[in-house]
């Protein structure tokens, strides 16, 4: 057995960085600071390759397959006998996979951001803030109970929120950055009770615990049941919100397309690669609940994903601001892995959606942060978000051309690029599942090869933009990080996760499924043709084929009205009809009553104190009437 | 002497300093050495009784000091202190220092404005310490008097309307508590024997359930009102917006916690069973606070009004998890009263910073001062992250006690009040974002704002000692929550020992 304990310094070094940058970072200048964020990323990513190595490869495993360590573990705080939140480190394989998802991503954006963020005011606090994300997501992947994953999904909301409103002074970015924190928060509502719920009858946060067939979570579900559905599915169903909200999932998405406010670098760190997919991983972390004690709330999550990823992607065929085509485009795919984990089974070949969809979250991650970090390059070029002020740069920007046109091959995908790979197991796991998801999700694949072309063919042929200084390639800190993670999304469908990240940590034999690859590779590049016609040379078609089209057109052009939908919910119904008038029955009936009060003891008292004049004929006069008026009653009385 | 006596003797010496000295100019300072020697005892007492537990002292309240006062009725100046007390006191400390460099630019009748600040800190520092009734009222009522003066002299808008306001509605919450302890006391005891208004005495004896359903609403909403109880609320919004800043934060920091403080210490802890059999009332009031306050919040345009409203929304909560009546709730409850004192006690203190700066405490009139005093606004940030539950910070600590402390009632009631009360953490951001994106983040509005400057020395001392306990708590709560609950346990076994649930 090897010990892993010092896998806690993935947690302290950045938690370290964040702290030393954020209060010393101004006295340490741009310079330093940036290096020593960068450094610091070095050494967690070298961290994390060692440990996935040593879990991987370096343990015997006996045919018993990978089981879950628990290298790290403290009491945090204690709630109740038997009910207490811990801070650890749990590594699994899905665990050991993400560290290196989130290691190599961030490590490349810090790199990325050094060339990026050049000049930019806050330089430091941006450095800090990276490191504070990191501390969070990592925190949050290695998570060994529920709890801790809560504390960390907040810290990545509040991490988020800061780094998507950095140009603070830009009133856009303000409230693209507090719709953000908003709509998760109320999606973690979800999360919270979902949790309140769970560990009320199962009586513990424990992951290891949660998931162990024979756990209380599993075994014990023929229990309390509440509206026809067992209360664990109940609690499943609320801790699934929150994956919605983080996972930008339909219908609390509408923070992400905003959040692309932030610097580039960022979203593809946050907003693309690491932070969206925790929902994928908090549904994966849990995943033996959801199958075996929760099918219902599994089947939820299968729609909730075939929809969203249908939904953004038509969407994102109408978008021209590149960033918000990654942002739905990055929606899409996050509904193929939610997809991918609602149709699959546990243990062995059954669970050939669980490893699809990790495995699609790793390519993912890669092509992603790649197309995210040449948006950047190409925005840093032609100083402008918007594919329409954009055309020929491939003659510019031979690097980021061809970098980006690997990631565009590997999201579409197109043979032995990585997306191919873990997008043709998750058609093939959809196939054996579900016939209509997979029908949905197979006119996905042909619409995302069609966005994404439209893209590439946009921005690197198309009409020759006469821009106003010719733009340059960018510096090598941002074209290295480009050049690496191209070579991830080139070569990482090689890696053999039915091998390493399976369900039940026993590796499976699974082969491409060519009766379902043919077809989605033919859909594929039927939807890049499309896209070259419309595209690569300037006409008129896509105008033509959007007036034929007007009225759906305007729709997904609008997203559906989607964002207005939330303003009248937000602006209308929650300060319009709620706050206001609860201020107003505030200040008017509840205080109101209050003063009313005192105001009658006032009037009542200057009514009263005419009695004390101080004229002692009146004194006597009522005197002598009260005697009388006794008398008389005494007389009345006793007679 | 006894180390206890010595929070009530200092503030005095304090006081008698300040009347003697010569130069006005000087009288903050001996204020500020005053109060620092109290900080320090605190540090102090903390150590002690640490130092006690460890030794394996496990009597329910240390360093009792017991003098007869008024022998005929049984009147005793009665002090001792377990964990709970000892948490506040500390808070109380830290909040009475830290207001006293936040009312550094004092210019108006400075003596006068410590010395009944002083006189105010040592009626609380009383109430804490007191385990006898009488003395616990008489302290209370000393902490009330001095803010009639405070808001009414250096208070500003409508300060006459909200000074008077503010003490009729806490002086009626005295009447009903006078009530309730003298019922307490004609009940203390069987009958024919000696009847006590020593705390530790009463706990022994069951009161009588008839008498107990009579007195416990007085005591509870004697304590209510204190702690902002819907609907007895509405003097904190008009009486932290006239208060001048350091009476905003000894308020709503500490003053307010007497309510908390009391309705378990004494209401809950003498009377469980009518607790029991009444809380339901006091749970949907104490729900609605939490939620009406919030709600409430997000309407107002004054910096003080929106954080009224907080406190209402916060104490709300303390008030709710304490009828929760189990461990883990009240248990929280007394961390988020530690926190919510911490918390507010810095928005107050920055709202009159930037109120010194700005001279508007309308939100609307601001804008982007990130940009031109990013010291005082990153502390506000932080303030408002505590305030909203980000976790590495107290006010996350405290809510999630007490949720899962309150989710331990399997009765749907019980259920649906608690996530009534969780809904408030989405509407808390809500407000709290608003004000930060409206105040802090945005272009610049105003040109002369470029000439503000940023935290001055005495603004910053107060700043960080609000800050610093806010995050520690939040980052290791195991210190504070073990005391703590060790503390709860007395009151928790004479819960279970009548078997209410």
């Amino acid at each position: 057995m090897i010990n892993f304990s010092y896998s806690i310094w993935l947690l302290l070094i950045p938690l370290m960085m964040f702290f030393i940058l954020g209060l010393a970072g101004h006295k340490l200048g741009p310079r330093l600071s940036g290096l020593l964020g960068t450094s610091g990323l070095a050494i967690i990513t070298m961290l994390s390759f060692i440990i996935a190595y040593s879990y991987f490869f370096g343990t015997p495993k006996n045919g018993e397959g990978f089981k879950a360590i628990i290298a790290y573990n403290i009491t945090w705080l204690q709630l109740i006998d038997n009910l207490h939140i811990d801070i650890g480190v749990l590594l699994d394989p899905i665990s050991v996979m993400m560290l290196i998802v989130v290691s190599t991503v961030s490590f490349m954006v810090h790199i990325y951001s050094l060339g990026y963020m050049k000049g930019e005011r806050g330089y430091e606090r941006f450095f800090a803030f990276l490191s504070l994300f990191t501390f969070s997501m990592l925190g949050l992947v290695v998570a060994p109970n529920i709890f801790q994953m809560y504390i960390f999904w907040e810290l990545v909301g509040i991490s988020s929120y800061l780094l998507i409103g950095f140009y603070y002074q830009k009133p856009s970015a303000v409230a693209a950055s507090k719709k953000a924190f908003i709509v998760t928060r109320f999606a973690d509502l979800g999360f919270l009770i979902g949790i309140l719920i769970l560990s009320f009858y199962t009586k513990t946060f424990d992951f290891i615990t949660l998931t162990d067939p024979s756990g209380p979570a599993i075994a014990k579900t023929g229990g309390a049941t509440f509206m026809g559905l067992s209360v664990i599915t109940w609690s499943m169903i609320f801790v699934y919100m929150g994956g919605v909200g983080k996972s930008a999932m339909f219908p609390f998405h509408i923070w992400l397309p905003d959040a692309m406010e932030g610097p580039t670098p960022v979203s593809a760190l946050i907003h693309a690669a690491t932070m969206v997919v925790a929902g994928v991983y908090l549904v994966a972390r849990l995943f033996p609940v959801y199958v075996m004690a929760s099918p219902q709330a599994l089947h939820i999550i299968a729609y909730v994903g075939a929809f969203s990823s249908l939904f953004a992607a038509v969407i994102a065929c109408t978008q021209t601001d590149i960033k918000r085509v990654l942002a739905y485009s990055t929606m899409s795919q996050i509904g193929y892995m939610m997809l991918a984990l609602g149709v699959s089974g546990y243990g062995g070949h059954n669970g050939l959606g669980f490893m699809a969809s990790m495995f699609h979250l790793f390519t993912h991650a890669m092509f992603k942060a790649l197309l995210f970090l040449g948006a950047g390059a190409i925005i840093h070029a032609v100083h402008s978000n918007f594919m329409t002020d954009m055309g020929g740069l491939r003659k510019y920007l031979p690097i980021t051309h061809i970098t980006f046109l690997i990631a565009c091959l590997s999201i579409a995908g197109v043979p032995l690029f990585a997306g191919f790979f873990s997008k043709d197991e998750i058609l093939a796991a959809a196939f054996e599942h579900n016939k209509f998801l997979f029908a949905v999700e197979y006119a996905v694949a042909g619409l995302t090869a069609f966005y994404m072309f439209r893209l590439y063919f946009s921005i690197f042929w198309g009409k020759e933009t006469q821009y106003h200084h010719t733009p340059h390639e960018a510096p090598l800190t941002m074209t290295i990080p480009l050049i690496i993670l191209a070579l991830g999304a080139a070569l990482t469908g090689f890696i053999p996760f039915n091998k390493l990240v399976t369900s039940d940590g026993l590796p499976f034999e699974s082969h491409l499924d060519w009766g379902v690859a043919v077809p989605s590779v033919i859909i594929g590049l039927l939807g890049i043709t499309v896209a070259w016609a419309m595209y690569s040379k300037s006409s008129n078609l896509p105008d033509r084929v959007a007036s034929a089209f007007r009225l759906g057109y305007k729709w997904a052009y609008n997203k559906f009205y989607m964002d207005e939908l939330y303003l009248f919910i937000t602006k209308k119904i929650i300060f319009r009809y709620i706050s206001e008038p609860v201020a107003w029955f505030d200040r008017h009936i509840v205080d109101g009553t209050m003063n009313a009060i005192a105001t009658v003891t006032q009037v009542t008292s200057f009514r009263i104190r005419k009695f004390q004049s101080g004229q002692i004929q009146q004194y006597a006069f009522v005197y002598i009437s009260g005697v009388i008026f006794l008398v008389i009653l005494l007389v009345y009385i006793w007679r | 002497m006894d180390i206890l006596s010595l929070f009530i003797i200092i503030p005095l010496l304090t006081i008698t300093g300040i009347i003697l000295v010569k130069d006005i100019r000087n009288v903050k300072k001996v204020a500020a050495i005053g109060m620092g020697i109290q900080l320090i005892l605190a540090a102090v007492l903390i150590f002690l009784y640490v130092a006690e537990r460890k030794g394996g002292n496990i009597s329910e309240m240390l360093f009792i000091k017991d003098i007869v006062w008024f022998k005929s009725l049984n009147i005793h100046y009665a002090v001792g202190v377990d964990g709970i007390s000892v948490a506040m006191i500390a808070l109380t400390s830290i909040v009475v220092f830290a207001g006293i460099f936040a009312s550094w630019e004092v210019e108006l009748l400075t003596k006068e404005f410590f010395i009944s600040l002083i006189l105010l800190a040592t009626g609380v520092f009383g109430f804490f310490i007191s385990i006898d009734l009488f003395t616990l009222f008489l302290f209370y009522e000393l902490a009330v008097i001095p803010m009639y003066l405070l808001i009414g002299i250096w208070g500003s808008g409508p300060k006459e309307y909200s000074a008077m306001k503010l003490t009729l509605m806490l002086m009626g919450a005295s009447a009903l508590l006078l009530v309730g302890i003298l019922g307490i006391y004609m009940h203390s005891a069987p009958s024919g024997n000696q009847l006590t208004f020593n705390i530790l005495e009463i706990k022994q004896y069951v009161i009588p359930i008839t008498a107990q359903r009579t007195f416990f609403p007085f005591t509870f909403v004697g304590f209510g009102v204190l702690g902002a109880l819907f609907p007895f609320h509405t003097w904190s919004p008009d009486g932290h917006s006239s208060a001048p800043t350091a009476v905003s934060m000894l308020h709503a920091g500490v003053l307010m916690k007497l309510g908390g403080y009391g309705a378990f210490r004494v209401a809950i802890y003498l009377m469980p069973e009518a607790a029991k059999e009444l809380s339901w009332i006091f749970l949907i009031l104490t729900s609605i606070s939490v939620v009406y306050g919030a709600f409430g919040a997000i309407a107002q345009k004054d910096l003080k009004y929106i954080n009224a409203y907080s406190s209402v929304s916060h104490c709300g909560l303390v008030l709710f998890a304490i009828l929760m009546m189990n461990k883990t709730a009240m248990n929280g409850a007394v961390i988020q009263m530690i926190s919510h004192g911490l918390m507010t006690a810095l928005f107050f203190a920055l709202i009159g910073m930037i109120y010194g700066r700005t001279h508007t405490r309308l939100i609307n009139e601001m804008g982007g001062l990130m940009k031109v005093i990013p010291f005082l606004s990153v502390c506000y940030v932080i303030a408002g992250l505590a305030s909203l539950g980000l976790p590495g910070l107290s006010g996350f600590v405290a809510e999630m006690t007490i949720f899962v402390g309150a989710f331990q009632h399997p009765d749907l009631f019980h259920r649906v009040v608690t996530i009534v009360a969780i809904t408030s953490i989405v509407i808390t951001a809500v407000y709290i974002l608003r004000v930060i994106a409206i105040l802090l983040l945005g272009p610049v509005t105003n040109p002369k704002y470029e000439n503000f400057r940023d935290a001055r020395w005495y603004e910053k001392t107060s700043v960080i000692a609000l800050i610093l306990p806010v995050a520690a708590i939040g980052m290791a709560p195991f210190w504070l929550s073990s005391t703590i609950s060790s503390s709860m346990q007395p009151i928790i076994d004479k819960i279970m020992a009548i078997n209410l649930f």
